[in-house]
């Protein structure tokens, strides 16, 4: 594994250049390559580097689902804690269920939910309630704000 | 908006991300047995109406030492939310921020705002920062940090047609 001390100062600049937008021409990483002051064949190796290292976990385009007709909720359990790990077979057992994490709170799992249609969210957070016996609260977006979205490197 | 039939092959194709070559638009219309300049046609449409947000490289945050993750919450006024949202989310070190609903009586919270940093005395810090900037117009926060990663899988879109 790399440690992040073993980053060079090209390696945040190409970081921080990979975050930005990639035009949508024919050889777009040419001109990354040029203003990194590297050939674009480095720096294709290099992006690959960053990725096989797991430092970047992906290259590609961001996808917004909702905006591609899918929804998407927000939810949240109050899991006793001695219940939790079967508690979290069953939810993470629902295709539905994109991430789920683990948070410190009474409101001790948060997951999202992603489905084909609107109706979708609540028929599976119904039938996760149904399953668990515990009340899935749901923190459906009313307004996303703009974000920066860059980790500076 | 919905996607068409061949804009879902893309988004297929896509999924996995860009292959790391030269020409990658044209890398992707030859598996896809389209020509480069409609494949880019597309996908410019698809930028054009929110479909797609960016081409880029998605980082790790815990790979970049960024290993604290809080979800900060905050009771904003309803009044002031939409103004004081946009301050907020435009700061360099919030990487998600939501308004949604409150479940009172309990969670009074309709400000959602991600922050990451190397430790959680540096997430404490960004905290302040957002209180400062919210003011008067927050009456309750909390921060609940992640402690686990439960499940983490990947957008898939079905296959239609």
């Amino acid at each position: 594994m790399t440690d992040m001390t073993d980053l060079t100062e090209q390696d945040r600049a190409i970081l921080n250049a990979i975050q930005d937008d990639l035009p949508l021409s024919h050889a777009p990483f040419a001109g990354m390559a040029a203003g990194l002051g590297m050939s674009e064949a480095d720096l294709l190796s290099r992006i690959r580097w960053l990725k096989d290292q797991g430092i970047i976990t992906r290259f590609g385009p961001f996808f917004d689902a909702s905006a591609m007709g899918g929804a998407f909720c927000l939810c949240a359990i109050a899991v006793p804690e001695e219940d939790f790990d079967a508690v979290m077979i069953q939810v993470n057992a629902r295709p539905e269920v994109a991430h789920n994490y683990q948070r410190t709170h009474r409101l001790n799992m948060w997951f999202v939910l992603a489905t084909e249609t609107p109706e979708g969210i609540d028929a599976a957070a119904d039938a996760i309630e149904g399953e668990t016996g515990l009340k899935v609260r749901r923190f459906p977006k009313l307004q996303e704000f703009f974000i920066g979205f860059r980790v500076a490197a | 908006m919905t996607l068409d039939a061949t804009d879902r092959r893309i988004v297929t194709a896509l999924q996995e991300g860009l292959p790391l070559v030269s020409a990658p638009y044209a890398e992707i219309a030859r598996r896809l047995d389209m020509d480069e300049a409609a494949l880019v046609e597309r996908l410019a449409r698809m930028k054009a109406r929110g479909a797609i947000r960016r081409i880029a490289a998605a980082p790790n945050h815990y790979r970049l030492g960024m290993t604290a993750n809080g979800m900060t919450v905050w009771d904003v006024a309803d009044d002031r939310v939409a103004e004081l949202g946009a301050l907020v989310g435009a700061l360099p070190f919030v990487t998600h921020c939501y308004e949604r609903p409150r479940a009172c009586p309990d969670w009074p919270y309709n400000l959602f705002a991600m922050v990451h940093g190397t430790s959680r005395g540096e997430v404490e810090e960004k905290r302040a920062r957002i209180a400062e900037l919210l003011g008067d117009a927050c009456a309750a926060c909390d921060i609940l940090y992640s402690t686990r990663i439960l499940k983490k899988a990947g957008l898939r879109l079905r296959q239609k047609g």
